[in-house]
């Protein structure tokens, strides 16, 4: 998994609460063979004003000029705020998979949804809770100022303003420890790879017949 | 030292390391891979610039896609194109990751479960994992045999290792004589009834006794296949020598040199004498009829010559709820009889029961007989390119098609709809498959689990017949 150490980027608005699964990506997207790929559906029925078809080239679909990550200040997002309960519905891991995807790097927002939380964290995404109050004013900051940037500190545990206000956040220590230094389950078990090699070694001499045996 | 299961026995052979909330890494041998489960798994390994641990531990086949009707024409002519993706982009995965493949249209494809052990992928004492529930059907070789997630399979990929907690041991012994007409097919239904699809949760099941010791390695397989089905993720044989025989001889087997060595380490994987099971089951052998299944679960289960439940009669009002909502969907009567429902289509095939044997026991029973007017369409699917070859040196395809079943290519078909094979809306279907879920089989089917032989024997009646009456 990709680390989470610090990240600074445009931050986008998106000022619309109970977003769910199947708004971040529709379920005739759930037929793909990819864990990648699905940035081009993300937020499919409201980015777009047709209904959209999996494997088909999104360049050319009317956008829908209303939608926030059309707009032209906001390209590039890497940091998306958002209202309450955020990722409810499914436990799709797509959802993540296509925020990913399209470059976001962090959500911010004044609570999730369970599930989605939990999928973040396998995903190198990190989902930052903060208080109402605080989301509140981060969203009137960047609708006033073009190309506002956030920076997410996760060692520090801050969320910094371009005018150097910070925001303290939670985080549990494990999934912190993960995402720093970018640690999977594939990560932490590869961290005991002298041992499996160790275990390896053992069996090839107990048990030689099943080594390049299927060729 | 302590006497240990089977089971203990085999997790404690691949134990790498115990980690102190009470997971524990485990070391796995043998990967077999299918074109659903694992495009994400590879996918995974190309994003984050990981290899495979081990190529040599892999072998792939798609089987759930694949049509079952003449593909001379290849993979391009799959006609469904989310099948044909899936099919492609395994051969392209293992074509990367330089991973043995079976394809398609090679003699050796064929269900993942068929494959390994008649490969001798599967051997005694090796852990087993694929990305499909049914692969505890591998532990009637004494190996320790589960199904996995698509992250799992990724994990199992690049580490070779798989983060597992122990189980806990059960053992059901069937002592006894199995009665003419009975097969493992309905040890396990009938062992399912018993204990409940729910019963086996947790555990990992031995199966053991008399019974158990005279039913061959291909019926073996059956039995543990379906322990999944008992809610139990493992299940086990103790090693014979009717195991170690089976595999003498097949591709990746050891190799002359290595034989002897390895059938005296598999001789140890037994359970100790005075090893200690959380539980156990006792049934006897001579109690088990031909079994049909007439609800929605495996555990819904009954003796051919049983009357279908009545819900009126069962005190428990949940299960009672059960049964009526199982009815309705069945499309049954309470208290009418099992001979009576009528089939409208009769699939012989699936990873229960889609092996040479299978094969002969229902070919046998049609043999000089026509499939009954009533009955739409009567499939065989052979487990593997192999399968279907020994098969028609025997002739058994002659057999099938003069009596009017459909004799196809290897496959998992209509065990699971994912591929053209289905029922329609309301048809009922004798299967030789392990799941009777709604729509398992197609939207609105209904699914009815039985034997090779009482599939074969519902066939050419056009409704469920005791076989026993047709083999006098
Ligand atoms: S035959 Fe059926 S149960 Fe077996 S692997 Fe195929 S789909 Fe799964």
């Amino acid at each position: 998994m990709r680390k989470f150490t610090q990240h600074t980027g445009i931050a986008a608005p998106l000022d619309r609460a109970n977003v769910d699964t199947d708004m971040i990506i529709p379920k005739q997207f759930l037929k793909s063979i990819k864990r990648a790929g699905f940035g081009p559906n993300l937020f499919d029925e409201l980015r777009y004003l047709d209904e959209g078809q999996p494997d088909q080239d999104c360049a050319n679909r009317p956008l829908n000029p209303d939608f926030v990550l059309n707009q032209a200040r906001y390209q590039g997002t890497s940091v998306l705020l958002a209202r309450e309960n955020f990722g409810c519905g499914s436990s799709r891991e797509h959802a993540p998979w296509a925020l990913d995807d399209f470059g976001i790097r962090a959500v911010i927002a004044p609570s999730f949804a369970d599930i989605f939380y939990n999928n973040c964290f396998k995903n190198g995404l990190l989902p930052i809770v903060l208080p109402e109050a605080q989301v509140d004013q981060l969203f009137k900051e960047v609708e006033a100022s073009e190309g506002y940037e956030l920076t997410v500190d996760l060692e520090r545990q801050v969320v910094v303003t371009p005018s150097g206000e910070a925001f303290a956040f939670e985080v549990d220590n494990f999934r912190k420890h993960c995402l720093l230094n970018g640690l999977d389950d594939i990560g932490l078990t590869l961290q005991h790879a002298d041992e499996i090699k160790a275990y390896e070694a053992r069996r090839r001499q107990e048990a030689p017949w099943l080594f390049d045996a299927i060729k | 030292m302590a006497a240990k299961t089977l089971y203990d026995k085999l997790w404690d052979a691949h134990l790498v390391r115990q980690n102190e909330d009470g997971s524990a890494l485990i070391y796995i041998d043998r990967q077999i891979l299918h074109e659903v489960t694992s495009p994400q798994a590879f996918e995974g390994l190309r994003l984050a610039g990981r290899k495979p641990w081990r190529i040599d531990a892999n072998l792939a086949t798609p089987d759930h896609n694949v049509p079952t009707t003449e593909r001379a024409g290849g993979v391009d002519e799959i006609v469904d194109p989310v099948s044909r993706i899936q099919v492609k982009t395994l051969d392209a995965n293992c074509d990367e990751f330089g991973i043995t493949e079976f394809k398609m249209n090679d003699q050796r494809q064929g269900i993942v479960h068929v494959v390994g052990p008649e490969q001798g992928m599967t051997l005694p004492g090796t852990t087993v994992v694929c990305g499909d529930s049914h692969t505890s059907t591998h532990g009637a070789f004494g190996a320790l045999a589960h199904g996995i997630g698509t992250s799992e399979v990724e994990h199992v990929l690049a580490t070779q290792c798989l983060i597992a907690k122990k189980m806990k041991n059960m053992l059901v012994r069937v002592d006894g004589e199995l009665g003419a007409g009975v097969t493992a097919k309905d040890v396990v239904l009938h062992i399912i009834g018993v204990i409940g699809t729910a019963g086996g949760t947790g555990y990992a099941i031995e199966f053991g006794g008399s019974a158990i010791r005279s039913i061959s390695m291909e019926g073996r397989m059956t039995i543990c296949n379906m322990a999944i089905e008992a809610g139990a993720r493992v299940g086990l044989v103790a090693v014979d020598d009717t195991t170690i025989e089976y595999f003498r001889g097949r591709p990746f087997s050891p190799s002359a040199e290595q034989w002897d060595a390895a059938a005296a380490a598999w001789k140890e994987l037994v359970s100790d004498e005075g090893a200690q099971f959380d539980t156990v089951v006792e049934i006897k052998a001579e109690e088990i009829q031909p079994q049909v299944t007439w609800g929605t679960s495996p555990e819904m289960v009954a003796p051919i010559n049983a009357l279908v439940p009545n819900p009126d009669a069962e005190s428990d009002p949940v299960k009672a709820d059960g049964i009526r909502r199982a009815l309705q969907y069945m499309g049954l009567e309470a208290d009418q009889k099992i001979t009576d429902i009528q089939l409208d289509r009769v699939f012989i095939g699936s990873c229960t029961n889609s092996r040479i044997e299978d094969l002969r026991a229902a070919a046998e029973v049609v043999k000089g007989r026509k499939v009954a007017a009533n009955v739409k369409q009567a499939l065989v699917v052979p487990g593997s390119g192999l399968v279907k070859a020994q098969a028609e040196a025997e002739g058994l395809d002659k057999v099938f098609i003069e009596a009017g079943l459909e004799w196809r290519e290897p496959g998992c078909s209509m065990c699971l709809a994912m591929n053209p094979d289905k029922l329609g809306q309301g048809e009922h279907c004798a299967s030789t498959s392990n799941r009777n879920f709604e729509g398992r089989q197609g939207f609105g089917g209904r699914t009815h689990l039985v034997s090779p032989a009482m599939a074969a024997a519902a066939a050419v009646t056009g409704h469920f017949t005791d076989v026993r009456e047709l083999m006098q």
